[in-house]
């Protein structure tokens, strides 16, 4: 059970970011990566404001046929393995399948593909019994999302355990969990692990509309995400996805791999209050907090770097900083603590996943990215943010935490292998 | 070792609701599939499917939760709220953290998710329901049993097809073996509109007259609806709290995935079976009865006889799929099937598979059929194959004295 | 000038959006229950403002909506954005 587990390959696609290097020159340099939609019309909405990509899957390397057969997510998911893939510097044909594993989080899945399927075969809503004839041949895999994980599986030959963790938008975060534990289960040796959602499509931003839990700053798409800022208003809906590939640390060792860092502290629970809604006081973020600090044998004045779920609602922001309080004690206010959901919006079950991409880099490059468009701070919101420049600082340890509808709170503690105090 | 035992069933399935008439059901070869009644299926190749007729939602699910549910997480609910009550927990008694919640779900609340759909294309999006945002997602069941029942341990929620169900069974053991005291655990699924229902035809298994797994005129399945939610708890933890109750123990599970297609490399369910067992510390000798995934596809039926004879040897062991009663439930299924493999255990007796006529001789398997057979059941194997390579196999053993 | 909402449309309205035990639920005292007490959440609420919304063309912002604590508090907000509307 004490087996160590590292990161040994990062892929990532988020808004303003066809791979690895440019998302750290992104939230490196504290700029924004969120527009105005332009995938549909987005004036009858309320939110009109997104993190896009740009991504081509044609130049990703995808065939014809995978592109007409994947949905949008599982696509972005393919990018981010194959890039993981080769960061790694593993040569998956080499490798035991048996021992290959695959562990993909996502929250609404190939909701896309959903929405668009649905207007063909019911005339765009005229009618309740839809049209059989219509139908797409890939119209099961858009029903139940396990293809995306299979996808993912035959590409790199994975015959060991695989599934899909949909944890709502905590999903990035348990993915990469479930992915420790399989291997300290002693199930794989190697799991391919991370998260993916495409969420910018009608029916999504529909449905955060209705809730108002979206950003209304529709003239300034630039500056729409806020977390921590007194200003804010919701958060930005986007799309992306990142992978890695987790080892233990023995395999990466003796294959002389480059390590990020070891997944040393992992930890979720459930809030049991509400579907969407978070009680002012943290506890059970908290808690999760915690129990990830003691998984990975860390104090609160280990950590360097906190990276925030900081979605840019208030009720998020106010239960994060709650959350930090009551775990961390004073250390909260020493330890700086950044949304980059401010630079490339909310990708809903994918962001946990993103996020731990940013924490690695942070480790990697000792620099702490910022939190954009934070100019004057909810003054319930009291800890340091760093406000719209990145910080350069030793980064050894990071905290990563989200929240999620469904009542998750996750965390996750990251640390550079031996080089902690 | 910890041990990981269920003390409490709840079955929403389409041949019975509740466990005790699911399992006399099962054990008459009464089945709950017909044509179906939510909508008309005239426009569509396959008509019949094992619907839920008989739960009204009014009666098992607080008023205040119904405009915001989908049938599959009302389901859920009362499933839930079944297992908890037959187990004789009282969540309000456990400490908070030490209950968690793991299900595996398919679909998602997929009626609801087209009705809201259609208002948003046919009304705009203003009519969309604030309820959208989590009665559609998959992580759904898991988050709501956990509100209603207080349970805030790590919990999750799983995908993988037909399969996902015995993987939150299993996921449920480790969350066990990571120290948490109770999990609820299963899965429900149903997508019986008619979107949901013609993308569960467009999979192109799904047989438009009967589901007769194994049978040498297998057809494809029958879709149904439903499931089953269990407590698991350990084994310690139930015997302080004075449980008299314990239905077995969950000794072995493993998940494997198939070769890509086109691959030369043999298909991993074999592999799964024995990983299962080598977990559980068995033989296959051993082994009372498997309940078999069933795919009712003579290529998917002849594979899994093919992995049961390699490991059992010919007609090594009783097979039986009481599925066939109810049709391919999703993530439902494993559970489901889990909830039989745990009366079987019970009772002494492993129910035949109906519908089957002749089942091919180069099968090799000994599938009980006609009659239920009466015999000691001490350890059982649970099978369930998601679409594109997934296989989950779970044992269950009687708790030994 | 529009018609006044009346509390059989708000009971109407609330049964879809949030659920009613039963007809008589919203009649007599419990029409001055607080939305807390009621077990009505802020979704709940929501939910309400917009079917107002959609089909009575009644707007109450945020800040107000949460502010009106029981079913009378809501309609009579309700019936001054319909008179105020003309």
């Amino acid at each position: 059970m004490s087996s160590r587990i590292v990161i040994t390959g990062i892929g990532v696609r988020a808004p303003g970011a066809s791979g690895t290097k440019e998302f750290w020159d992104l939230l490196s340099s504290g700029r924004t990566a969120t527009r105005r939609i332009s995938f549909f019309d987005p004036s009858p909405y309320r939110s009109q404001v997104a993190g896009e990509c740009d991504f081509d899957p044609e130049s990703e390397g995808l065939s014809a046929r995978e592109i007409r057969r994947m949905d949008r997510a599982t696509q972005f998911a393919v990018a981010c393995a194959d890039d993981a893939i080769v960061d790694s510097g593993l040569e998956v044909n080499r490798l035991d399948p048996h021992r290959v594993g695959v562990s993909l989080g996502s929250a609404v899945a190939a909701s896309t593909s959903l929405d668009v399927e649905y207007q063909i075969l019911s005339d765009a809503g005229r009618r309740w019994t839809v049209s059989p004839e219509y139908l797409s041949p890939h119209m099961f895999d858009y029903l139940t999302p396990g293809v995306m994980p299979a996808e993912l599986a035959w590409r790199i030959g994975a015959e060991g355990p695989v599934t899909m963790v949909s944890n709502g938008c905590t999903s990035g975060l348990d993915a990469v969990g479930n992915a420790v534990q399989v291997i300290r289960d002693g199930a794989a040796d190697i799991m391919l692990a991370g998260a993916t959602d495409t969420p910018i499509t009608p029916i999504v931003v529909a449905c955060f509309d209705a809730i108002k839990a979206t950003t209304t700053y529709n003239n300034d798409p630039e500056h729409a995400s806020r977390p921590f800022d007194a200003s804010r208003n919701g958060f930005v809906l986007a799309e992306g996805s990142a992978m890695f590939v987790l080892e233990t640390l023995e395999h990466a060792t003796n294959r002389g791999a480059h390590i990020y860092a070891e997944v040393s502290g992992y930890a979720t629970r459930s809030n049991a209050y509400h579907m969407t809604g978070l009680k002012k006081d943290g506890r059970e973020m908290a808690e999760a907090i915690g129990a990830a600090l003691a998984e990975a044998r860390k104090n609160p004045e280990d950590l360097d770097y906190i990276n925030a779920h900081g979605s840019g609602t208030k009720q998020n922001d106010w239960h994060e900083t709650a959350a930090l309080k009551r775990s961390l004690g004073l250390h909260a206010y020493e330890t700086p603590v950044s949304s980059i959901k401010s630079m490339v919006g909310h990708s809903l079950g994918a962001i946990g996943s993103v996020e731990i991409a940013a924490s690695l880099l942070a480790i990697e490059n000792n620099v702490v990215p910022p939190t954009a468009n934070l100019h004057e701070a909810d003054p319930e919101c009291d800890l340091d943010y760093v406000p719209v420049t990145a910080r350069e600082r030793r980064v050894d340890t990071v905290l990563s935490v989200g929240s999620g509808f469904g009542g998750f709170q996750s965390a996750i503690v990251l640390n550079r292998p031996g080089g902690t105090r | 070792m910890t041990t990981a035992v269920v003390t409490g069933l709840g079955v929403v399935a389409p041949n019975g609701l509740g466990t005790e008439d699911f399992w006399k059901a099962t054990l008459d070869g009464r089945d709950g599939i017909g044509q179906i009644t939510r909508f008309d299926p005239a426009p569509y190749a396959a008509k019949r499917a094992g619907e839920v007729l008989d739960f009204d939602s009014s009666e098992h699910i607080s008023v205040r939760l119904l405009p915001q549910t989908d049938i599959s997480t009302r389901f859920a609910l009362a499933a839930a709220d079944w297992a908890l009550v037959d187990a004789e927990v009282k969540p309000s008694a456990h400490i908070d953290y030490d209950m968690s919640v793991v299900t595996s779900n398919a679909f998602g609340g997929f009626e609801f998710t087209h009705r809201e759909l259609r208002k948003l294309w046919s009304k705009g999006p203003e009519h969309v329901s604030v309820y959208e945002s989590f009665a559609w997602f998959y992580a759904v069941n898991t988050g709501q049993i956990s509100i209603r029942h207080g349970m805030r341990g790590p919990s999750k929620a799983l995908v993988a097809e037909q399969a996902g169900g015995l993987d939150a069974i299993g996921h449920a053991r480790r969350t066990i073996r990571q120290g948490v005291g109770l999990v609820v655990t299963g899965g429900v699924d149903s997508a019986l509109d008619p979107w949901g229902w013609a993308a569960q035809l467009s999979g192109g298994r799904v047989s438009a007259t009967a589901y007769q797994p194994f049978d040498v005129n297998a057809s494809g399945y029958i879709p149904g609806e439903g499931g089953a939610i269990l407590v698991v708890e350990e084994l310690a933890a139930a015997r302080r709290r004075g449980t008299g109750q314990v239905y077995g123990a969950i000794t072995g599970y493993a998940s494997t995935f198939d070769p890509a297609p086109g691959s030369s490399r043999p298909p991993a369910l074999r592999r799964a079976i024995e990983l299962a067992l080598a977990d559980a510390g068995l033989t296959p000798t051993q082994v009372d009865v498997v309940f078999a995934d069933a795919a009712g596809d003579s290529a998917l039926d002849l594979q899994e006889a093919e992995a049961l004879s390699a490991v059992f040897g010919p007609s090594g062991v009783p097979v039986t799929a009481p599925k066939a009663l109810t049709g391919r439930l999703y993530s439902g299924g494993g559970p489901l099937d889990v909830v039989a493999a745990l009366l079987s255990i019970r009772d002494s007796v492993i129910p035949a598979t109906a519908n089957v006529d002749e089942v091919p001789a180069d099968y090799r398997i000994d599938l009980v059929r006609g009659e239920p057979r009466y015999q000691t059941v001490s350890h059982a194997l649970v099978l369930a194959r998601g679409k594109w390579g997934f296989n989950a196999a779970i044992v269950i053993s009687a708790l030994g004295d | 000038m529009r018609k006044a909402i009346t509390t059989d449309d708000l009971r109407h309205i609330l049964a879809r959006c949030v659920g009613i035990e039963e007809d008589g639920e919203l009649e007599g005292e419990i029409l001055d229950q607080t939305f807390e007490a009621l077990g009505y959440d802020s979704l709940a609420l929501m939910e309400t403002a917009a079917v107002l919304q959609r089909e009575f063309g009644v707007v109450i912002p945020d800040d107000e909506l949460f502010n009106t604590d029981t079913p009378r508090a809501l309609l009579d907000r309700a019936n001054r954005a319909v008179a105020n509307a003309g």
